[in-house]
């Protein structure tokens, strides 16, 4: 008996009973873009990045469980367009100064828009003001480039069992906090060994001391684009 | 400030006029561009350089093309940026200073004020020669229309080789992986 397939921009992909559209068109070698999800952590959807369309309605990806005969549409003109906007958006929230981040060219956020053609932001900056918290004696959380993917909340949660990050606030004031009387990540009981530490797909959650470790032009994504195989989440 | 314009001259089997400028940026941009190397040899029969500091011709003409590096942090740098968008028909935000800011935007969450008094503790200069500071710095597109962005800090030789010839030749540039780079 053959697997069950849905078809994602018209090539068969199989799928075994409780995969979402997302976790199979991995497994199968197809990129959906992402942003929240990765493989290790159940699905967040906050993104919006991996909206595809099924059956002619949008869904995102990462949380539409895999049925027989589902019609995907992934790359199309309309959604590239789409999440290109997406990603303008979050650079324009946060303060994304890629030349001075030492996550620039290993930051998933940064391949993204090069994967959908981003040369510039578009809408108008936000500028917003967000001190770092240097107070951790190995780790550095930069604020000014927090997408709210909450990866480091789920890492620290169901890993770590920690509990050292939430999210907190509404609307535009939605921010990442850290869980300490003071609010200081120095006051935590957070580790350079945590899986919180590692997982930031952007550069928030930095290890002091490892400046330029790996030199410009020799990493992740300057190497690969985002959609080869091993290389689309965030280490 | 408004600039009165007189039509763009007909267009004929002529040379593409291109003006290039830096605003608020370190000329990183301009010094990647001659990085082309050779190139240039080959670039120079298509286009000619009206204002730029290659040529170091002070006002813009009606040009083709117009390259600017840098944002936005003072007067001067508007009233620029405002000419080459009325004297060019094509205008491009050359690295991430035009485009986001880069880094002289990372002063604006900090208070200008304060700003220059720690950094000329003896008296802030008050020369009227010098522009007036914003205070916020901007990119570019923020004040006028952007035909194109080139992104990098600098934008590489070859994404500046890229994105010349096919405009020359007439295509909408595309910048493919490697050659497209924020930092």
């Amino acid at each position: 008996m053959s697997e069950p397939c849905f078809t994602l921009d018209g090539e068969d992909v199989p799928f075994v009973p409780g995969d979402t559209l997302l976790q199979a068109a991995r497994r199968a070698g197809h990129y959906i873009p992402h942003l929240c999800w990765h493989p290790d952590f159940r699905a967040h959807g906050s993104c919006r990045i991996c909206t595809v369309r099924v059956n002619g309605r949008m869904a995102a990806a990462c949380a539409v469980q895999a049925s027989e005969g589902l019609a995907v549409e992934n790359h199309t003109e309309e959604l590239d367009a789409q999440r290109k906007t997406l990603l303008q958006m979050l650079f324009i929230e946060g303060n994304h100064f890629c030349p001075s981040c030492e996550k620039s060219g290993n930051c998933l956020l940064q391949a993204t828009a090069y994967q959908m053609g981003m040369e510039g932001p578009h809408f108008e900056e936000f500028y917003p003001d967000r001190p770092v918290d240097a107070s951790h004696p190995d780790i550095l959380l930069d604020f000014n480039r927090c997408i709210l993917c909450e990866l480091c909340v789920r890492a620290s949660h169901e890993i770590d069992g920690k509990n050292v990050f939430a999210i907190a606030g509404h609307g535009i004031g939605t921010h990442l906090v850290v869980n300490s009387d003071s609010g200081q990540l120095g006051d935590t009981d957070m580790a350079l060994t945590d899986r919180a530490a590692g997982i930031c797909p952007v550069g928030v959650i930095l290890p002091k001391r490892r400046g330029f470790v790996i030199p410009i032009g020799e990493r992740r994504y300057d190497q690969d684009s985002v959609a080869e195989p091993g290389r689309q989440e965030a280490s | 400030m408004t600039t009165t314009l007189t039509p763009y001259p007909a267009h004929g089997p002529r040379k593409l006029k291109v003006a290039t400028v830096s605003l608020a940026g370190c000329f990183g941009c301009h010094m990647s561009f001659l990085d082309i190397d050779e190139r240039l040899l080959e670039l120079i029969e298509h286009i000619e350089f009206d204002r730029s500091p290659l040529t170091d011709i002070k006002t813009v003409g009606h040009c083709d093309l117009g390259l600017i590096e840098g944002g936005l942090c003072n007067a001067e740098n508007v009233q620029v940026l405002r000419e080459f968008r009325a004297h060019c028909k094509t205008l491009v935000a050359v690295g991430a200073c035009a485009i986001n800011g880069g880094l002289p935007a990372q002063r604006n969450h900090l208070d200008l004020g304060r700003l220059l008094t720690d950094v000329y503790p003896q008296g802030v200069p008050n020369d009227p020669e010098l522009p007036l500071l914003l205070n916020h710095v901007h990119p570019i597109h923020e004040v006028v229309h952007v035909d194109y962005f080139l992104p990098g800090c600098p934008p590489s030789a070859d994404a500046f080789w890229s994105f010349l010839t096919d405009l020359m030749a007439g295509r909408t540039p595309h910048l493919g992986h490697g050659l497209i780079h924020y930092d």
